[in-house]
């Protein structure tokens, strides 16, 4: 009894240390996720003046108007009075929370209350704008500047989303996205199942020689490619700058790490299946199609989530092999040139951003089971 | 409808030799059993014949063609694997129906085979299920099942039954027993490791050794006269006595090979018996063990029932003239 509570004891500060660090990371990778969301769905003026957080909440901020010109003063009883509304002319009506005559203090005076200047002028704000200013002598000049606290409530807009999509070229881009990201993640798949299976099971001879030479393609840099395969693409004439080039592209970068990871999934399936299915008179193509590619969907899935984001977060590629005309480029590169053209406007930046990252979250969270147990089941066998 | 023709076997793994010169001839119908040490090249004979390995020199017949080059699935036979090697992603049906769609029959001759052999080995409730949803009795039954099904002329069954609990053990050997007597014309080649699976279920044992046949002949045969000194110490349980040394000089041979249930134990001296203190008695309820120290070393000798000898008793060891085997500088068999 007391030794299990030293070792609950014992084992606390670890627990505690370990706990702390997943809270850590999750509030790491999910707040900016967070924040790039409500920012995209706010209002493009508040997100100029308060932080996504304050977003639920009713902000007060200080802010200025002018009273009407003398045009509008009217004589009552020897004094000059010019009364009207600081909401005039705004969205919609407002919350004035304090008010003041001077820059420094927007919120000396309450709503209501009488603000009285040196030279006997008066000025009143009420809570719903409407303000009355006195004076003894003719007013003359513009307007007299009023300063005041105004609430603003909440609010929420898929405006954001309706630019970028369908002004900003977003929509079309995410179109051509998927475009290439969809055959560029199948392709790759359904030729390295056939290889991973050949180069599990099937007795080639020098199979050990093309494993080998598959994992030294693993360590080559995909920029060194770039050059030679772009000379390759013009010589035919038919692949450069079209999605068959990128596709084939896309496929070849992706091969080597496929078959990797194919491979030593499948070569881990108990060998006794495979004698099963020989001598119960299955050819290869029959064992891989009815036995193995049923059992390694844990697998086909944990690689189709790589390639998926590969392909879809990949620039370069993109650009080298499909260009940056508009009517065919990537997400990535719009929002790159958005970043450019449209710096200053976050509500298109982030509804932009987040248009990009719905799609990998959408894959990786159908897919996550199959991912994390496919990665197991590569590394420790039969896992 | 098969027999097989094993002549001067050999299979190497680059400068391993695993199987040497095998030579055996099995007949049709014939219930064999490869027994031996781990190690000794039984399951890989057993996978040579079935055509999962190939054969490095050679000639294996089946049915009177020399199959070395076939492919296991036109070589009429079935084999019942070790782990059962059931398809996990496939119903009990799908599973025992594979084997017939690969030859393309029809679905409707298919369906009628599958479901006789579900009744006879009483799968029909479990047509439907995964194998991970069945008993390891039951997946044995499957993959039993999926051989029967092909009516293959020849069976191979690698260990099936190591994997069972020992209860289940008994009553699946009796099954296959069974099974064997229900189709008298099957030849069934078994690989075990279990002297009593060999012992009760074979017609011929075949007794394997470091890749070499060591004796091949009936239970009784093996039991009574081995024919060397490996077979003596591998057949029968508790192991024989293999005694060199004084009693062996004076039955003329360089080891004398003596039964624990050929051993009289008695209490006073007398010609030809050994004398020892017991190190130790297992009283097992229908019979009893003592392990006997002799300066001939530890000889084990049986008693019926109850002993009446317990730990530390002087005994004298008389073996029973007519049991005893002897056994030449080689190991061989004094005939």
């Amino acid at each position: 009894m007391a030794s299990t509570v030293m070792n609950r004891i014992r084992l606390e500060p670890s627990r505690f240390a370990l706990h702390l660090a997943v809270i850590l990371i999750v509030l790491v990778w999910t707040l900016p996720t967070a924040g790039i969301l409500v920012s995209s769905l706010r209002d493009k003026n508040l997100i100029a003046t308060s932080g996504w957080w304050t977003a639920l909440t009713t902000t007060v901020r200080s802010a200025q108007s002018r009273t009407k010109g003398p045009d509008a003063q009217v004589e009552q009883g020897g004094k000059f009075v010019i009364s009207g509304n600081l909401f005039e002319g705004a969205d919609g009506p407002g919350v004035v929370k304090a008010f003041g005559t001077r820059v420094a203090k927007p919120d000396e005076f309450p709503p209501g209350t009488v603000a009285a200047y040196d030279d006997g002028r008066s000025l009143t704000v009420n809570v719903d704008g409407s303000y009355v200013y006195t004076s003894p002598i003719k007013l003359e000049g513009t307007g007299q500047r009023i300063f005041y606290m105004t609430s603003v409530p909440p609010k929420f807009t898929t405006e954001n989303y309706n630019t970028v999509l369908f002004s900003e070229g977003i929509g079309r881009a995410f179109v051509n996205s998927l475009t290439v990201t969809i055959p560029a993640t199948i392709i790759p798949i359904l030729i390295a199942a056939f290889a991973a299976y050949a180069l599990a099971w099937m007795k080639i001879p020098g199979r050990g020689f093309f494993i080998a030479v598959i994992v030294g393609l693993l360590v080559v840099p995909l920029q060194m490619s770039l050059i030679p395969l772009l000379k390759l693409y013009n010589a035919t004439g038919v692949l450069p700058k079209t999605y068959l080039g990128i596709w084939l592209a896309h496929t070849g970068f992706g091969l080597p790490f496929a078959i990797y990871l194919l491979r030593s999934y499948i070569a881990g399936l108990p060998r006794d299946l495979i004698e099963s299915a020989q001598v119960d008179g299955a050819n290869d193509f029959k064992i891989f199609r009815r036995i193995v590619l049923p059992l390694s969907f844990p697998a086909l899935a944990s690689f189709a989530i790589f390639q998926f984001l590969w392909v879809w977060n990949d620039l370069l590629v993109a650009m080298v092999f499909l260009g940056t005309e508009k009517e065919k480029s990537v997400l990535t590169y719009s929002l790159n040139s958005l970043l450019g053209s449209r710096g200053g406007n976050w509500e298109i930046l982030t509804a932009s951003a987040f248009i990009t990252i719905i799609v990998p979250l959408l894959v990786f969270f159908s897919l996550q089971r199959y991912f994390v147990r496919g990665l197991l089941a590569g590394s420790v066998k039969g896992g | 409808m098969a027999d097989i023709k094993l002549t001067n076997l050999n299979k190497s793994y680059g400068a391993v030799h695993i199987l040497k010169d095998v030579n055996l001839s099995v007949k049709s119908g014939e219930f064999i059993v490869f027994v031996g040490p781990s190690g000794c090249g039984k399951s890989t004979l057993l996978r040579s014949i079935c055509g999962l390995e190939n054969i490095s020199s050679g000639v294996l017949e089946i049915d009177g063609a020399v199959v070395n080059d076939v492919p296991p699935s036109k070589r009429g036979i079935a084999m019942v694997f070790q782990s059962y090697a059931l398809y996990p992603h496939m119903s009990v049906y799908e599973n025992i129906s594979f084997a017939l769609e690969n030859q393309g029959l029809d679905r409707a001759i298919i369906k009628q085979k599958v479901e006789k052999v579900a009744d006879m080995l009483q799968l029909t409730p479990y047509l439907t299920r995964l194998p991970k949803a069945l008993s390891g009795g039951q997946r044995q039954r499957v993959a039993i099942g999926r051989a029967i099904v092909r009516g293959a002329k020849v069976f191979l069954f690698d260990e099936p039954l190591s994997n069972l609990d020992a209860a289940l053990r008994v009553q699946t050997r009796m099954e296959i027993a069974k099974l064997k007597r229900d189709m008298p014309q099957t030849t069934m080649v078994y690989v075990t490791h279990d002297q009593v699976e060999a012992m009760t279920l074979a017609d011929r044992i075949v007794v394997l050794q470091a890749g070499r046949v060591e004796q091949v002949g009936t239970p009784m045969e093996l039991y009574e006269k081995p024919g060397n000194v490996f077979v003596a110490g591998f057949i029968g349980s508790p192991k024989m006595n293999l005694i060199s040394g004084g009693p062996a000089e004076r039955a003329k041979c360089k080891t004398l090979g003596i039964r624990p249930e050929h051993l009289d134990v008695e209490t006073k001296a007398s010609a030809g018996a050994i004398a020892g203190v017991v190190e130790y008695a297992e009283v097992l309820g229908s019979d009893s063990f003592l392990y006997v120290a002799t300066e001939n070393g530890l000889i084990t000798a049986r008693q019926n029932g109850r002993t009446t000898h317990g730990n530390g008793a002087k005994v004298y060891l008389k073996p029973q003239n007519e049991h005893i085997h002897r056994f030449d500088d080689n190991g061989q068999r004094i005939a």
